[in-house]
């Protein structure tokens, strides 16, 4: 691997981590809130957080980049305001990804606060639990799974995106130029090998974490041993 | 120092609108089919629904009062749930501290050791949840509830989900809690076996409105009620052993009304024995019998006589020295013995069962 590749390795992980930590922040909350709420809202909420499973990445990154570029309604705004706006940045890739990966924090997120029921929250609210302390002494230790499958999953589509990275992102060594680039690059120019050594790592450390996400999952389960 | 609870929730279908004065200590019973409005009621005391405009006070406390609601978790308060709700990732231990580490200290009255006595579950307290039996679930719900030190102890069919066998395992350990508590707890049920061995107040609901509220052996005498069908009418009577007859294996069990020879369970005489005694179990003469095999016969004056279930059955309340007794009598004997309000008559006991 060349300098140019273990730099490209740093950005994946760097972008894959400050992502992940984003979703955990704001997936959380809107999990939370679609288990629990009867709102009609919910249901508009579901099919947007969805869409970047079924949409092609490029759409997603296409309005994006309109979005996040000089022209458009957050880039221009920055840009107005004396800064500079997001397209072909880290911090717009971060956005870009946020929302690409979106449902694969909220969705398992989701259904393991379904699970936990509003009993158990109950029963804490009569074992003088207030509304925090349920949620943390109650709600996350019994949906840990549910977190450790959302943020795996979270982090790995990360690191395998492309489309979006292409879109907003670009190519920038060291700024947006991520594994999935690189491998891109490598076999453009016909460097099989160097394409070859990044992708099998890739598939082999994605498998890896799978397989140890679903045995820990299988392994412990929510009750005590 | 009594418990008021004032509630009106109105669902589609379905309203609750009661008006309850209780008792500040003892077990009442919320007695009543599914849809009554039972559990919902349990669940505005607890305060795990506040229904607006509604009022709520346990002894000296207002938990509720117009838009002032004290929400569950600030309620001293404790709740067993009909399938326990033990939190699976602690251990009953953990469970039961759950609740008490979070009570002030200055406001702590029960110990996780009394707490723990009073279920015995002391051999449960390393195991997890999933390894109890389901009783064992229960009784650890309870002590869990009881840990909190509540002023108000609300049960929501809690021997709902257990088959007889389990049930006859934990109502012994409610008995002693009715004995042993000095707070007013509520009691939901749709059994009436579980509202005669364990209640001294009975409520009855049906759709959302009180039919009745009062001391559990009034309310069970009233016949304007339907509690039960003809086989199953009955009083309950709380008595004391009198004296024990060791030769022919009998206690005789005294309240204000007489005693009743009943089947010696080996208490002592001085203890207090719940008798629960069948209308069908009960007849009625005239004069009393000295050559009948029936050994329990009282004195008694007919308050209210009505039709059974079938035209053939007669209802007889008869009060025995201020307590009603419900006597089931064929209408053609009723007639024969002119049985009207104000009659004096004999009240022939076939067999009182001793509750325990």
């Amino acid at each position: 691997m060349g300098s140019s590749d273990w730099l490209a390795l740093r950005t994946t992980l760097e972008l894959a981590g400050v992502t992940t930590l984003v979703l955990v922040l704001l997936g959380t909350p809107l999990a939370w809130w679609m288990a629990r709420t009867r709102s009609r809202a919910a249901v508009v909420l579901e099919a947007v957080v969805a869409l970047p499973l079924v949409l092609p990445p490029t759409v997603l990154g296409f309005y994006l980049l309109l979005l996040l570029g000089p022209q458009g309604a957050i880039g221009g705004t920055l840009q107005s305001l004396g800064l500079y706006h997001l397209a072909f940045t880290f911090t717009g890739l971060v956005i870009a990804s946020t929302l690409y990966s979106l449902p694969f924090m909220v969705n398992p997120l989701r259904d393991a606060f379904a699970a936990v029921g509003t009993r158990m929250t109950e029963a804490a609210a009569t074992l003088r639990a207030g509304p925090w302390d349920r949620f943390v002494h109650v709600v996350l230790p019994l949906s840990r799974r549910g977190f450790l499958t959302a943020v795996t999953l979270t982090f790995a589509h990360t690191v395998g995106e492309f489309g979006v990275v292409l879109m907003v992102g670009g190519n920038i060594p060291g700024e947006t130029r991520v594994l999935s680039i690189a491998i891109y690059d490598h076999a453009e120019s016909m460097d099989y090998a160097a394409a070859h050594v990044l992708a099998g790592s890739l598939l082999a450390a994605s498998f890896l974490l799978l397989l140890v996400l679903y045995a820990i999952n299988r392994r412990h389960a929510v009750v005590r041993p | 120092m009594s418990l008021r609870a004032r509630f009106r929730v109105a669902h589609p279908g379905f309203t609750l609108d009661v008006d309850l004065r209780l008792p500040a200590r003892g077990v009442t019973a919320l007695f009543g089919a599914s849809g009554s409005g039972k559990t919902t009621l349990l669940r505005c005391m607890a305060g795990l629904d506040i229904p607006p405009g509604g009022f709520l006070q346990v002894g000296n406390d207002t938990w509720q009062d117009g838009a002032f609601a004290l929400p569950a978790h600030r309620r001293a308060v404790g709740m067993v749930f009909q399938d326990a709700a033990l939190f699976p990732h602690l251990s009953v231990r953990d469970n039961l501290l759950f609740g008490l580490k979070r009570v002030p200290a200055a406001e702590q009255r029960v110990s996780l050791d009394e707490a723990v006595e009073l279920l015995g579950i002391g051999h449960l307290l390393a195991r997890g949840p999933e390894h109890l039996s389901g009783g064992e679930k229960q009784r650890v719900a309870i002590a869990r509830a009881l840990a909190v030190s509540p002023r108000l102890l609300l049960l929501d069919e809690p021997l709902a989900a257990l088959d007889v066998k389990r049930k006859r395992e934990i109502l012994p350990y409610l008995e002693r809690l009715h004995d042993a508590l000095a707070i007013p707890v509520v009691y939901v049920t749709h059994a009436m076996e579980e509202v005669a061995r364990l209640a001294d107040h009975l409520v009855v609901l049906e759709q959302g409105r009180v039919q009745a509220s009062g001391p559990l052996g009034s309310v069970l005498a009233r016949l304007d009620l339907p509690l039960q069908g003809d086989d199953d009418a009955g009083v309950v009577i709380d008595a004391a052993i009198t004296e024990r007859d060791t030769r022919w294996h009998l206690a005789r069990a005294a309240f204000a009304g007489g005693a009743l020879w009943v089947r010696d369970g080996g208490r002592d005489t001085g203890q207090r024995v719940r008798l629960r005694i069948l209308a069908r179990d009960v007849s009625l003469a005239l004069a009393p019998h000295a050559d009948s095999s029936i050994l329990n016969v009282l004195p008694g004056m007919v308050d209210e006589v009505v039709a059974g279930d079938h035209p053939a059955v007669t209802l007889v309340r008869v009060s025995a020295g201020g307590v009603p007794l419900l006597a089931r009598v064929t209408a053609k004997s009723a007639d024969a013995l002119g049985l009207a309000p104000g009659r004096e008559v004999w009240l022939q006991v076939k067999s009182a069962a001793v509750l325990e």
